[in-house]
């Protein structure tokens, strides 16, 4: 049982959300010498590699709607995405000064053409597009990824000045694993009592997990999902449904804040894919490059930066977290100009359709600040849920 | 001023053998496409960065480029009509629009170049280079199609350089996937000495074709290598890559080339042979293809030449020294998809660029940034700067889009033109250097 309450633990998560000058990471890194800080963007990297090196892995998703861009712009045309321009501006203002390296992984052109961008930028800086595979064969795909991890291992060792052992990976593999548990009984919880643990709340818990380091985190998990499941709140005649579509740019707390308020329960969502995105726990016994290969080959998420080989799973994700969550609608929320969402969508909405499941769709950008066209567009759909559910 | 006796009327322009050859080859490869029903051939439906024309040819397959019927659609001022037949029917305003032009070709029965029905693909080979949007593309064609797709990926050449981690991964692929792939969809045995042997060819093909591009360090340049270089680039980066005729075209093409160096002449332009050269540009990223013409036009009425480009590198990057090689015939394979230019890190990009204006002597860069590209699109700000900053040469942007006519202002486009042109001259006149 914990003494913490819920607001209490919510406002230090907003108050980690908000701080871009990243004020914890750079604590723990000052708290004794030799520490070091590895930042990644979306979607996913083995953050268990870092923790092996005794450093601390910093997930950068962007500068969020509070980042005034100023330099950034002068970087992209206007019809690119938002999170690269707020990236840059985020490096080049200093505020990851205390940096020590970054990852950039294999997710879509912009991101891939980032990393060459960094190099230029911040040449003193070890920045590394990390790339991983898209055949899930493993002697094919699975070997390549093996290499690739054990190439950014040796890296790490050189930035580290030592050595990382097996037994250091398997550690930092249990320590995520136990991260994993938690967050998925978070979802389960917010699937089951979503007004008990709110998508906006449980966003913030999740987020908070890019800065802390990860055993903080796991106890921060931990003492929401008590905290939370002591207090009972209201429940509302909401509609439950599915976000899809963020699994880059994160939206604007306010607009999960919107949705939430026009009537939708969030059961289920790709905020932040990288806490979730290995299914499961990794096993910790034999090679542990190896256990994470596997993993990512065999038991991974789907999204849109991913090739799905077989075209009758194309989509089956989708449904099944329908089903999993007891959800009643999905709603597509892509970010503006995001190719690989939005040339996504229409193949998803196609297998919703057949499922029968309805959908809405919108775009967003990471610093909207217009949510009534959202509002009123949500709650259309989710008084006609209720009026299909009551046909 | 520029001197309008020089040039030769429309009427006037005597086609030379390369773009008779070129003109019969293109016909007879739709006329093949589009009559496979009727023979039973069976179709490969591919992309140009990472085109494995030469394994196609191993299986009999013959290859259909979706990227090239968009070009296709835009020279011929159909893509805005299909680009907004798929935004009806559900796709983004935001994305790619060679996708959609594609997309919407499809649903609008997909008519190619010589008026007939171009056949479902057998199977789509997803070789994957350079951009992601590639990806997305075929999974959406294959929910149409429902044929077999064959994925290869082509680890990106992020740090400048090909590792034998990349190589290897490739080539098991091939080995693995793609080519017994290959072998069921089209019933017939994969015999390396037969790819030994297409290899050969395009090496020989390629040789040519270096050239031609190079032939533009002369002064005054004989090729336009952007507008010209899209027309010559065509076979290779196409469904001739391998074969004899591509051999012939880029035969024909040098020696062609050769002799308009020799006779002192400029770029052959659709309005004749183009008069003085004033100003020698390298150009990033591709153009736009609706309105083409009017686009090269605004270039070659100034007198400017372009030198080099990097799109004529999408399909195969050759001017350092990559040559298809027949002694070892997958590993090369890999290495001509790794090397394709949207496949190079941002820092290669650079350099490419950088070194192309000083061997070509080039008075600047010019970037023509598409709306719809990613690939090529995202940096080019930053390649601009840097490329300005070491070569001292100015650099300009414009902005435009493929095949959506939307996207194309000509007014804003021959302003821009216009003033980078004038800050050329005045950065000439400044340093006291002669044209
Ligand atoms: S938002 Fe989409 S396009 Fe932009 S960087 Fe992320 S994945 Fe790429
Ligand atoms: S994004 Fe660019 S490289 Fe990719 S398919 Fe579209 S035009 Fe081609």
């Amino acid at each position: 049982m914990t003494d913490k309450s819920v607001s209490e633990i919510v406002a230090r998560c907003e108050a980690l959300y908000e701080d871009l000058n990243f004020t914890a990471a750079r604590e723990w890194k000052e708290a004794e010498p030799g520490r070091k800080v590895i930042g990644y963007m979306p979607i996913y990297v083995p953050r268990e590699l870092i923790h092996a090196a005794g450093m601390l892995p910093l997930g950068i998703m962007g500068g969020g709607d509070n980042l005034e861009v100023i330099h950034g712009d002068a970087y992209y045309q206007s019809y690119i995405c938002r999170i690269p321009r707020s990236t840059i501006e985020l490096g080049v203002s200093g505020r990851l000064d205390f940096v020590d390296g970054m990852l950039f992984p294999s997710i879509c052109d912009v991101i891939r053409n980032l990393s060459g961008m960094w190099k230029m930028l911040f040449p003193e800086v070890y920045a590394k597009y990390f790339d991983v595979p898209q055949t899930y064969q493993d002697e094919v795909g699975g070997v390549f990824y093996t290499n690739e991890m054990r190439e950014f291992l040796h890296d790490l060792e050189g930035i580290a000045g030592h050595k990382i052992t097996d037994d250091d990976i398997r550690a930092s593999i249990e320590v995520y694993n136990e991260n994993r548990r938690a967050i998925g009984d978070l979802y389960a919880l917010r699937a089951a009592q979503p007004w008990n643990a709110p998508a906006s709340e449980a966003y913030l818990v999740i987020r908070a997990g890019l800065v802390l380091p990860v055993e903080e985190h796991t106890q921060l998990v931990r003492d929401y999902i008590a905290a939370a499941s002591a207090e009972e709140r209201p429940l509302k005649d909401n509609s439950r449904v599915i976000l899809t579509g963020m699994f880059c740019e994160q939206p604007p707390l306010n607009l999960i804040k919107s949705l939430e308020m026009s009537g939708c329960y969030i059961v289920d969502d790709d905020f932040v894919l990288i806490s979730r995105w290995l299914l499961g726990d990794v096993p910790t016994e034999g090679d542990p490059v190896h256990n994470l290969s596997q993993a990512f080959l065999h038991r991974s998420m789907s999204t849109a930066a991913k090739y799905e080989p077989d075209q009758a799973e194309k989509g089956q994700f989708l449904v099944r977290a329908v089903q999993k969550a007891g959800a009643e609608g999905v709603i597509f929320a892509s970010t503006s100009f995001c190719d690989p969402a939005l040339l996504d969508r229409p193949i998803l909405q196609n297998v919703l359709k057949q499922a029968g499941i309805p959908y809405i769709a919108f775009k967003y950008a990471e610093n909207s600040g217009q949510m009534q066209p959202i509002r009123e567009q949500a709650g259309t759909f989710v008084d006609s849920i209720k009026l299909w559910s009551a046909a | 001023m520029r001197s309008p006796n020089v040039k030769a009327q429309p009427q006037d322009v005597v086609k030379d053998a390369s773009m008779i050859k070129q003109k019969e080859m293109m016909a007879s490869h739709y006329e093949r496409l589009t009559g496979a029903p009727q023979t039973g051939a069976k179709v490969a439906s591919t992309f140009v960065p990472g085109n494995l024309n030469e394994l196609i040819m191993c299986f009999d397959l013959v290859n259909n480029l979706p990227e090239v019927n968009a070009i296709q659609s835009g020279l011929r001022k159909q893509s805005g009509g299909y680009i907004m037949e798929a935004e009806r029917a559900g796709h983004s305003e935001d994305v790619c629009t060679y996708v959609k032009s594609d997309i919407g070709m499809m649903m609008k029965g997909n008519i190619g170049p010589n008026g007939k029905q171009l056949p479902n693909p057998d199977v789509l080979l997803l070789s994957y280079t350079g951009c992601f949007t590639f990806l997305k593309w075929f999974e959406l064609l294959r929910e149409q199609y429902k044929c077999p797709t064959i994925f290869l990926q082509t680890p990106y050449m992020a740090d400048g350089k090909i590792t034998k981690n990349m190589i290897d991964y490739m080539v098991k692929q091939f080995k693995e996937d793609v080519i017994p792939t290959l072998e069921e969809v089209s019933g017939v045995k994969f015999d390396i000495d037969r790819l030994r042997e297409y290899l050969a060819k395009s090496a020989k093909a390629e040789d040519d074709l270096v050239h031609v591009l190079q032939s533009a360090k002369n002064k005054p340049s004989p090729i336009d290598a952007y507008f010209g270089g899209i027309y010559y680039i065509g076979p290779i980066f196409g469904a001739f890559r391998g074969t004899d005729d591509a051999i012939d075209y880029y035969r024909f093409l040098r020696e062609e080339v050769d002799a308009r160096v020799a006779a002192g002449k400029g770029p052959v332009t659709p309005d004749g042979d183009m008069g003085e050269e004033k100003y020698r540009l390298v150009v990033e990223g591709p153009p736009n293809y609706t309105s083409f013409r009017q686009f090269w036009k605004m270039f070659y009425d100034e007198g400017a030449t372009v030198v080099a480009s990097s799109y004529t590198k999408v399909g195969g990057t050759y001017d350092f020294g990559f040559r298809h090689d027949p002694s070892k015939p997958l590993e090369s394979l890999a290495e001509y998809c790794l090397g394709v230019y949207t496949n190079r890190s941002l820092p290669m990009r650079i350099d490419m660029l950088v070194n192309y204006i000083n061997e070509y002597e080039a008075d600047g860069l010019l970037i023509n940034s598409i709306k719809s590209c990613n690939s090529f699109s995202a940096g080019q700000l930053l390649i601009m700067r840097e490329v300005e900053k070491r070569t001292g040469k100015p650099a300009a942007f414009i902005e435009t889009d493929l095949v959506d006519p939307r996207y194309f202002s000509a007014a804003n486009v021959k302003n821009r033109l216009e003033s980078y042109f004038q800050m050329v001259e005045q950065k000439r006149s400044g340093k006291g250097v002669a044209a």
